[in-house]
Formats: structure tokens, sequence, C-alpha cells
């Protein structure tokens, strides 16, 4: 229906085929219309393309929900199963996306390369001097400037690569996405983790008890992230202002660091934690990797850099702060490769289904 | 041994909403209830896994209904539908009682929604469960074992100890152990027998065998015959059942609601012999669908086909089976194994008796056939000229039977007149007391709530 018909004749991969199986089925039952945006968009179709499956894919938040309350979950024979379909699809459209591929496909299923990466990090960075005492005497603001810039416009640009791949993939064009309306209703339901909340009373994860646990850890992740972004950018523009690093304990960008900080130690070790007790039936284990990488190098981040804030004044400063830069460049360096591309299409797919609702409200 | 026999205040025999609405209304009252559930686990709650709503009077519009639906709308629809064939009293009851079970069953923490797509337009009269019966089911078991309600699962009951109308005892089947269990009273809330193909072929005859049965495979009706055995007096007519026309290659059992099709009034319906047989545009598909599992079970080998074309496509819920497609009407019969040559005839003398008019699917249109077509179609009628053509198989779908105990406004059941002092019934298994024929969607639902939570209430009084 929505999608163009050239795209209906791209051939479905065999886990498109089993999640067009389950919509099939789901549009002719429909009882889970009430749970989230994934049942509402998949009512709007009657045939599912390559196109729409990524997107529903992408749409779903993983709640489980629809599995529990699903009367056709196995052992019934229909073996309905949309949560855990949709993850192994996901993961496709992750591979599928990602940009440049050679690079991508470097760090694919490969756990190794974490190590291995922040090994390389923490020897470019010690060739400066970690007897310094001063954080630019440990390595020269120019060259962590410059470090720092390079791997952010690659990354930068992986990441609206990636974006317009998978926009133009669901069959939609970029200047459709520069809609205000659906721009707002999408980051209202990204910055309130709606579709986990299952009308308040949280959604069934890591099991069929309804519970918030898993809402309340990602918010602390979400926003711990987005609060140490504006640290670093509230940094560089003191920098620029000529004042340098470091601040005092009560300047903004230690303040938003810090509480940024607590929000990467509380939230990636409650995910993991609820994540170690999800339901096995609901799991896609091929992901567990990349996910586990993520969270952990988001707790690394912020661990060493509230060590290197609590011992900036003693002689270990030098060495914390290249085990900081070098972990911190190892997440930048696998962000566009890694569990953290799902918010960039969870967002695009969330923008394309306030679009699609707009579109139906003439 | 003595420590071996299972004992509580009550048992409840059943694992759907009647059953836990008895066992939690009971634990409510201060009662130790012990749940009997002959289904595993995944497959506990009977047939309400496989609803979505039940019924509800209201004065004015709430939460989760549009509207006003007043208790003599509702009990008009029951009428009509029964055909007068049931007990006004309790009837009159049970509607009164809606609204407080759906406030009770949100107390439990049911959660419910407004009605929206692919609801054959029930949103004024039915409330929907969020998520379906299922997620009402897990709610409830979720509640019961908060409450401490005792619940088994794997659990069939095989012998019901009773005298004089009096429950004494039972023996079940326990993870294949058998066990004896006591009580000071009985709820049984164990549905019908619409999964039992013996007992239903005694009903209907041969025919029965080519029935679909579209819920549990756990209702055989086993403890509904038991208490038959032990005098209870018996209500509703045993060859009538719930009976859908839905897709012939739905599984056996369980198919539940992706099996309907809802594409009869769109075009015609031929039988094996590819002659048409009833008028398919008689009235708005929600008004009739449920007549036709009992015409397609009329007809030989109790089998036909929906036939339609092109331009309906879209206007009606897709089914999980695709439709059997063909370039012309004979491709597509020799596709059903019809023969060709009548299913032409068939078509041709229908497009030529076709009167053009207004097609609206939504309301009664004034699309019909002239008069010399037998049988008419009174509307929808449009040519079967576009293709690719489209044919389903049909074959009769049962939901559910009507043979029941009889019993009273307090969920007693009669044993030869009398009704007993401790043996009460909820659910599926007495509520051909009010549906004696026919059956308004959502309103075995309403039944199984008020009469689940009457029949707790009274089992946990029983001293």
């Amino acid at each position: 229906m929505s999608a163009k018909p050239a795209l209906h004749q791209i051939e479905l991969t065999p886990t498109a085929r089993e999640a067009e199986r389950l919509m099939v089925i789901c549009n002719a039952c429909r009882y889970c219309e009430g749970y989230c945006a994934v049942f509402p968009a998949m009512e709007r179709r009657l045939n599912f393309a390559q196109a729409d499956l990524d997107y529903l894919a992408n749409l779903c938040h993983n709640c489980a929900e629809c599995y529990y309350a699903c009367q056709y979950a196995p052992p019934h024979e229909f073996a309905v199963n949309v949560p855990r379909v949709f993850a192994e699809l996901r993961a496709e459209t992750y591979k599928k996306y990602a940009w440049p591929g050679p690079l991508a496909a470097l760090f694919r299923g490969k756990r190794i390369v974490i190590p291995w990466i922040i090994g390389l990090a923490a020897l470019v960075l010690s060739v400066a001097n970690p007897a310094g005492t001063a954080f630019y005497d440990v390595i020269p603001h120019e060259a962590m400037v410059s470090i720092f810039l390079a791997v952010s416009a690659l990354i930068v640009s992986a990441h609206v690569a990636g974006f317009i791949r998978f926009w133009k993939g669901a069959g939609e064009t970029v200047s459709e996405f520069l809609n205000p309306t659906a721009i707002a209703q999408a980051a209202a339901d990204v910055l309130s983790m709606k579709n986990l909340s299952s009308g308040g009373v949280g959604c069934t994860y890591p099991n069929e008890r309804h519970s918030q646990a898993r809402r309340i850890f990602h918010h602390f992740t979400f926003y711990g992230f987005l609060l140490c972004f504006a640290s670093t950018t509230v940094a560089a523009l003191y920098h620029f202002t000529g004042s340098v690093a470091p601040y005092s304990y009560t300047s903004v960008p230690v303040v938003l660091g810090t509480l940024g900080g607590i929000g990467l130690l509380i939230g990636p070790i409650g995910l993991y934690s609820l994540k170690r007790s999800r339901d096995p039936r609901i799991v896609d284990p091929a992901q567990d990797g990349s996910d586990i990488d993520f969270l952990g190098l988001l707790f690394f981040t912020s661990f060493t850099g509230l060590m290197l804030l609590a011992m900036r004044g003693t002689a270990v400063m030098g060495p914390l702060l290249i085990v900081h830069l070098a972990v911190v460049l190892c997440l930048f360096l696998t962000l566009p490769y890694g569990k953290f591309v799902h918010g960039i299409y969870r967002s695009a797919a969330l923008v394309k289904n306030a679009l699609e609702t707009m579109r139906k409200k003439p | 041994m003595d420590s071996d026999i299972l004992t509580s205040d009550i048992a409840v025999i059943g694992g759907g909403n009647a059953a836990l609405c008895a066992a939690l209304a009971a634990r409510e009252a201060g009662a130790t209830v012990t749940v009997f559930e002959c289904a595993p686990f995944d497959y506990r709650g009977g047939n309400s896994r496989h609803t979505r709503n039940m019924r509800c009077m209201h004065e004015a519009p709430t939460d989760v209904l549009t509207g006003a639906y007043t208790e003599d709308e509702f009990f008009a629809d029951i009428l009509r539908v029964t055909e007068g064939n049931t007990n006004e009293h309790l009837a009159r009851m049970v509607i009164r009682e809606s609204p407080n079970s759906v406030a009770w069953a949100k107390k439990q923490g049911v959660r419910f929604q407004p009605s929206l797509g692919g609801t054959l337009h029930l949103g004024r009269t039915n409330a929907f469960f969020l998520g379906g019966g299922k997620a009402l089911m897990n709610t409830y078991y979720e509640r019961a074992a908060a409450y401490g309600v005792n619940v088994l699962y794997n659990a069939e009951v095989t012998a019901l100890d009773i005298r004089d109308g009096r429950f004494l005892g039972g023996m079940l089947q326990h993870e294949g152990k058998p066990r004896e269990f006591r009580a000071k009273a009985l709820v049984v809330a164990s549905g019908g027998f619409e999964a039992n193909f013996e007992w239903l072929e005694e009903a209907w005859g041969e025919a029965a065998r080519n029935f679909i049965v579209r819920g549990t495979p756990y209702n055989r009706g086993t403890v509904l015959k038991m208490l038959l055995t032990a005098g209870a007096d018996s209500i509703g007519d045993p060859t009538q059942g719930h009976c859908v026309a839905i897709d012939g290659r739905a599984p056996k059992f369980d198919g539940g609601i992706v099996t309907r099709l809802d594409c009869v009034p769109l075009g015609i319906v031929v039988n094996k012999n590819a002659v048409r047989f009833y008028d398919e545009g008689e009235e708005l598909w929600p008004k009739r669908y449920a007549i036709w599992g009992r015409l397609v079970a009329q007809q030989p080998e109790q089998i036909a086909y929906s036939v339609i074309d092109s331009k309906v496509l879209g206007r009606f819920m897709p089914s999980v089976f695709p439709p059997i497609k063909a370039d012309t009407i004979e491709q597509l019969a020799n596709a059903l194994e019809l023969s060709a040559a009548t299913l032409r005839d068939t078509v041709d003398s229908f497009n030529q008796a076709v009167v053009p008019g207004t097609f609206n699917h939504q309301v009664l249109d004034d699309c019909h056939t002239s008069g010399d077509l037998k049988p008419p179609k009174t509307h929808w009628a449009q040519k079967i000229d576009t293709p690719p053509f489209m044919g389903y198989p049909l074959r009769p779908g049962l939901t559910f039977t009507y043979l029941g105990v009889r019993v009273n406004d307090k969920a007693q059941v009669q044993f030869g007149g009398a009704f007993s002092g401790n043996i009460f019934a909820a659910g599926e298994i007495m509520a051909g007391n009010i549906l004696g024929k026919g059956y308004p969607a959502g309103t075995g639902m309403t039944i199984g709530a008020v009469f689940g939570r009457i029949a707790g209430k009274g089992a946990a009084n029983v001293r």
C-alpha cells in the first residue's frame, strides 16, 4: 500500500518472510492494536514488502506485551513471536544500512575488536606524556581536538548516511522528513519512551509482569548520555572563550558531567541486569554481544571519567586521562556499528509513524 | 493417605473467565480456593483466551464505551437473537450487574481500551480488553497468585461424588497422577462440550466430523456430563451451538479470531456443486455472520466457497489465509475443485440478474438481483467480472455449545427441581439459561463475569 511498487519487487530475506507471515496473522487478529505504535501501523497496510517490515521492526520497542497476550504464541501451531522476529529483523537492518559497509563489517559480531581498539587508542594517546600534571601536559589540546574532530566527522557522516539509507529504504523522501509536527511528535515519543510505558503500568520486561524498570533505566542512560554531551559542549565553549580545563567542581561542565556520569553508571547497570533476567523466548541471542559492549562502554566511559574527576589532583591523573580518552574514543568509533544505532532507526521510524498518522487524517 | 487429599474451602473446576472470577470473588470473601484447570499453563483460560470484549450496559459514555446502552436495549438484543429463548429474570440481572463487573475487573488490574479497528462496530456496546482475552486471563491469574489462590494446571477432574444434589468430594488426574479432593463447595465453570466430537456427533450427526472448533480443545464437557449423570437438570438444546462460517483451512482447534471471513456479503457463496444456496446480502454482516456456520453445515460435505472479484478487495478484514486466485472463473473452479461449467453458469446467471445500484457495503444498499434469481441477493449485489477472481473455502466453525445446567439467580445448580446447597455453576456451562439460541457478541463473557462472582461469593458462604 504505502510502499512503491518497485520496493515490492525486492525479494524478502528469510527473516522478513517470517515477519511477513506473522503480520498477516496479526492483521487478521488485531487484538494488540492498543499496545503500541506497531499494530496501528500494520493496520494501515494490506501487504508487507521488505520496506514495510524493516520499518515495523524498527518501530517495535521489544516490550513483549504482544507476546504474552498472544493466543497464537508458541506452542500454538501458528507460533507467533513478534518481538523476537522483529529483533532479528532489526539486526538485519542495522547491518544493511550501516555505512561505510567495509568498516561496519570489521565490527560485526567480533567482540574482540573492542579491547583491540582500546589498546590501539591507548597506544596512540600514550605518545603523549602520562607524567604530565595538567590535562594538556598529558596530551596537547590540539592533538586531543584533532583526534576527536576526525572521529566525530566519521561517526556523524556514518549516522547521517545510515539514517538516509534507512529512510529511503522505508520508501520516504528526505524532504518529507523535515516536517516539524512529525519530528515534534517523534521527539515526544523518544523523550518520554511512551512505547515502553504501556499506558502507565510499564512493559512486560524482563518477564510477563508489568514493570517500569526498563523505561526508568533507559531514561537514566539516555539522559545521562545527553548530559555528558551537554557537558562536553559547554566545556568546548568555555575553552574557546579562554577558560581552560580543569574546571571547578561547581562549574557547569563538571556538574552536568557528574550528573550525566551518574546516569551512565546506574542506567547501563540496570539495563544489563534486566537483560540478564530477560525471558529467553523473546531474545535474539545473536545481538547480546553488541548490546553488552555498548552498555559496557557507556559504563566505563562514565566510570573512568568520574575517577579522573576524583583523582585529577593526584599522580595517577595522566594514566587515568589516557584510559578515559581511550574508552571514549572506542565508544565513539563503535557508535555507528553497534547498539547505539537503534536510537537512529527507532527515531526515524517514529517520525515515519507520525507522518503516516497525519496522512491518514486529511 | 489423608494428607494426600487436596482440601480447600472451595474447589473451582475450569480455568477461564468465569472460573477465575469465581475463584477471586471467593478468595476476596475469605475462603481458601483451589482451581483445577485441565489445560497446561500455555493453554490456560479456556475459550476466554480467544475472546476480546464483554457486553456492558451503560447510561452515558464511559472511558471505554461510546454513547449509551440501556438495560432495555441490551435485553431487547438478547430477546431478538435468542428469539425469546431466554430467562428474563436472569438476563436482566446479568445486564444490571455488567457495569459492576467491568469496575470489578478494573480493580483486579484488567485494562480496557477504547475500540479501534476490526471489531464489527461494537464500540458502543462492548468493553474491549486491552490485548484481548489472553491478556485478561493473564491478569486474573497474576491476581490469583497474589491472593494465594491455589491453581493446578493439567488437572482434569475425573469423578465427582454428588449425593442428593450435594457435592462431597471428587477425583482428579494431576500431572497424570490420580488425587482426591474435597471442599465445602464446588464451582463448576468448565465450559461446554464443543471439543468433544463424539458428543457433537450424537447431536449433529456425521456432519459434525467436518466441523472446526474455533476455541480450546479442552472443552470436552466431561464435568457437564458428570453433573447431568448425577441428576442436574439440563437446559438448552444439545443441537444448538454458536457456529459461524470460517476459513476451511483453519486448524481443527484453537484457530480463534483470525480464521474468520467477512467477505460473504461482498460476493456469492456456492456449495460443493458450485450452486448458490442462500441470500448472501440478507442483512448487515454483523447481524448475519452467525447463521452461516449452520448454513454451511447443511450443505454437502459441510463445505462452501465464497467467490469474490477484485473490486471488493480492501473492503473486508484480511483473513489469515490467502485467497485462492485465478484469472478466469473456470480456472478458479478448477483450483477450488468445483465443476467449471456449473460455476460459470452460476456466476453468469448471477451477473445477469444484478440490478445496477449505488454500492455501499456499510449500509443496506440498493444493489440487488432481479426477481427471477433464486435465491436472490438482496443487497451488495455487484457483477463478479473483474479478475483476478478469488475464492475462500468455508467450513462450520463451532464457537461454543448451549447445552448446560439449570441455575437460579444465586448460581446454584438445580437437581430434580431443587437447588443445590453447595454446587454452583458459571460461564458457558450455564449460559444456556440466558442464551437459549444465538448470542449478541460479548454476552458470554458478561454472563461468565457476573455469574462467576455470584458463584464465588455464594460458595464462600457455604458452611
